[in-house]
């Protein structure tokens, strides 16, 4: 039986599984993803409070393991599907993080031209089909996407993240079940910080959680440490393999800490600072480097990567305050063909 | 020129353009095995398949949602959401993700789906499965709304449905499946936003859809009896619609009746008149006037019921009206 959500334990704190194999290179590349990603984001945050950056921003701190994790097991073809909590996905998905500040910044040349910001951000050219507003919607994309590949034959398989706050919705279990029946080549994804927004989720949750309501359902579903980022890559190449052996569908169920608020104007004041306390001493950027370090990895190498994460994002905030605004007529273009106005 | 009935023509259609496309498909409720609830899927599911013909559970949210995913990873879904009063439980998928994910994606993918779902009143199928809600998705940008009144309109309009690159809320009426009318089973796609006179006339103008065309055509007889002549025009599609045409021949009457099953307040006859108004008002010789359903759950009981359909001596009566007190 599984734990309620938000509540799993990690029996080896601040120790990382055993990698997948001795590939220090490919732990050492989701080490620099998860820099850009957590650069990329403290940078948002940033703007955000200078102004700079409207609306609302999910950051994504502390999660940065579970969507690099999977991520690595992912093709460019393959399609995913994320939340309002996405610009982890897009960037370890291998979206431009210059064309996705420039998004949050309303830009003319972000990726969705200036016309989605931070919850609606999709580059479909790396098969990242959107970022959503909307909790659990993303999901019933996902499994539609699952559903085209399979009429058309592709071999691809849809990645749908979410996080703990949707295992309420009605959607998610329509979308589970949805997939059983036929029998669609989707993982899902379910990013467990123990919030739904500022509500502790294990407080407005009925039974044992997601697994078992995705196992009640038959999918394949298993828990992972989402701060680990090898397990993360181990777990996720175990499942991924068995949804593109079209075997099914399948759940990850991976336990994180959200370092900040639910949003960037969320001060996180309902929050246990023995819990926040953790969730930096469970820092997967810090795990993975102690890692990267017992395994020949010298200090300067592993200083080299945050310092080039934080000057890459840098160049990306830079160039996104130069950048073009949108020009009048783009409020009005896509919207629809027959009936624009 | 082939005669079939309103439900035969739909099956027509779909049938071509899976022949023409083998991206489209459908999905919903009761259309394999059962072939739909008005038999509107008939013989389909035999001929393409259950992978193309897809009975569904009952998960309107998921339904839609997967249509969306489906439809901007390179598919052509056709969504039968059985009644329209059904279509709410998929309404956030329709307008917060099937409506705006063009837009907001700035253009990267596209949602062509297309949502059947039955409006109108019939036989006593009371509140939860009688309502019009054109209106409802008209007032959504991003999304296309057709409202087919005859068998070859439900043909063509239908192709042009499924091909159109923008969803399409499709919303066939109950009590027009079974009547009768001709079909080229050659035709083509309907374009979409173009109106059809169904009457010509220099009296007054009547803007109609769906299946008040019925009614409003036997009015037109009637008036023709004691000397008005009504143009009638079946918008055939609310969103576009032919603002043209009804400017056209308002222009040239100066009177417009409008005249639909849905809720009076906040219908799409508020909207035509509006527009009206503001660009005819010049040739107005009457008041616009509007003859629709009053603001209220439609009833079981058969007299009740009654009451919410629009009479042909009340739309007569009224078009009589307006011609004979005209300044």
């Amino acid at each position: 039986m599984q734990e309620p959500s938000g509540s799993v334990q990690h029996s080896s704190a601040s120790e990382m599984s055993a990698p997948r194999s001795n590939d220090v290179s490919r732990i050492f590349e989701m080490f620099r993803t998860m820099h850009l990603i957590r650069a990329f984001d403290h940078a948002a945050g940033r703007a955000w409070h200078e102004g700079r950056v409207r609306g609302s921003v999910h950051q994504y701190v502390g999660e940065e393991a579970i969507a690099v994790g999977v991520c690595a097991n992912l093709r460019r073809v393959d399609y995913l599907a994320s939340y309002h909590r996405g610009h982890g996905h897009a960037i370890a998905k291998g979206a431009a993080v210059t064309s996705m500040m420039k998004e949050l910044f309303g830009r003319a040349d972000g990726t969705c031209g200036g016309k989605g910001g931070s919850m609606h951000i999709a580059d479909f050219s790396v098969g990242m089909i959107g970022a959503n507003g909307v909790v659990a919607d993303g999901v019933t994309i996902a499994v539609g996407a699952a559903h085209a590949v399979k009429l058309l034959g592709e071999d691809k398989i849809v990645a749908a993240f979410f996080g703990d706050g949707a295992i309420n919705r009605g959607p998610l279990m329509e979308a589970f079940n949805w997939s059983v029946v036929y029998d669609l080549p989707v993982l899902f994804v379910c990013e467990d910080n123990g919030y739904a927004a500022t509500v502790r989720t294990a407080s407005v949750t009925g039974g044992p959680g997601i697994v078992a309501r995705a196992r009640s359902f038959g999918l394949r579903a298993e828990t992972v440490d989402g701060s680990d980022v090898i397990a993360v890559d181990k777990v996720a190449e175990k499942l991924i393999a068995h949804v593109r052996a079209r075997k099914g569908p399948a759940l990850m169920h991976a336990t994180a800490y959200r370092w900040y608020g639910h949003y960037a104007h969320d001060k996180n004041l309902y929050r246990d600072p023995a819990e926040l306390a953790r969730s930096r001493a469970e820092d997967p950027i810090v795990r993975c480097s102690k890692w990267l370090a017992e395994n020949g990895v010298s200090p300067e190498e592993l200083k080299s990567v945050e310092l080039q994460a934080e000057s890459t994002i840098e160049s990306a905030v830079t160039a996104a305050d130069a950048a073009p605004w949108p020009s009048a007529l783009a409020a009005f273009a896509d919207v629809q063909d027959a009936g624009a106005t | 020129m082939t005669e079939m009935t309103y439900a035969d023509a739909a099956i027509l259609a779909l049938r071509q353009e899976m022949q023409r496309d083998r991206r489209v498909w459908a999905l919903g409720e009761d259309i394999g095995l059962e072939g739909g609830i008005a038999g509107q899927y008939r013989g389909l599911q035999k001929e393409f398949g259950p992978q193309r013909i897809v009975d569904t559970p009952i998960s309107e949210s998921t339904m839609m949602g997967a249509a969306v995913g489906a439809a901007v990873c390179g598919t052509r879904p056709v969504v039968e959401l059985r009644y329209a009063d059904f279509g709410m439980c998929a309404t956030d998928e329709i307008v917060n993700q099937a409506a705006k994910i063009r837009y907001m994606f700035n253009g990267q993918a596209r949602v062509p789906l297309v949502a059947r779902q039955a409006i109108g009143i019939r036989k006593g199928i009371a509140a939860q499965h009688s309502q019009s809600t054109e209106a409802w998705w008209v007032h959504v940008p991003g999304l296309v709304v057709v409202a087919p009144s005859t068998p070859s309109d439900n043909h063509g309009l239908l192709k042009a449905a499924i091909r159109s690159e923008d969803p399409v809320m499709y919303l066939e009426h109950k009590e027009l499946w079974p009547i009768r009318g001709e079909v080229d089973p050659d035709g083509g796609p309907i374009e979409i936003g173009a109106a059809e006179t169904v009457t010509n006339g220099n009296d007054i103008t009547i803007v109609t859809w769906s299946s008040m065309r019925y009614g409003c055509f036997d009015a037109v007889r009637k008036l023709q009896e004691i000397d008005v002549y009504a143009e009638l025009i079946d918008l055939r599609t609310l969103w576009p619609w032919d603002r043209k045409r009804v400017f056209e021949s308002v222009g040239r009457t100066g009177r417009l009746l409008i005249v639909h099953e849905a809720v009076r307040v906040g219908g799409f006859g508020a909207e035509i008149a509006a527009e009206v108004g503001e660009t005819c008002w010049r040739s107005l010789r009457a008041p616009i006037r509007r003859i629709a359903g009053p603001r209220s759950p439609v009833p079981y009981s058969q007299p009740l019921e009654d009451l919410f359909r629009i009479s042909p001596s009340q739309i007569s009566t009224t078009a009589a009206e307006m011609v004979r007190n005209a300044a």
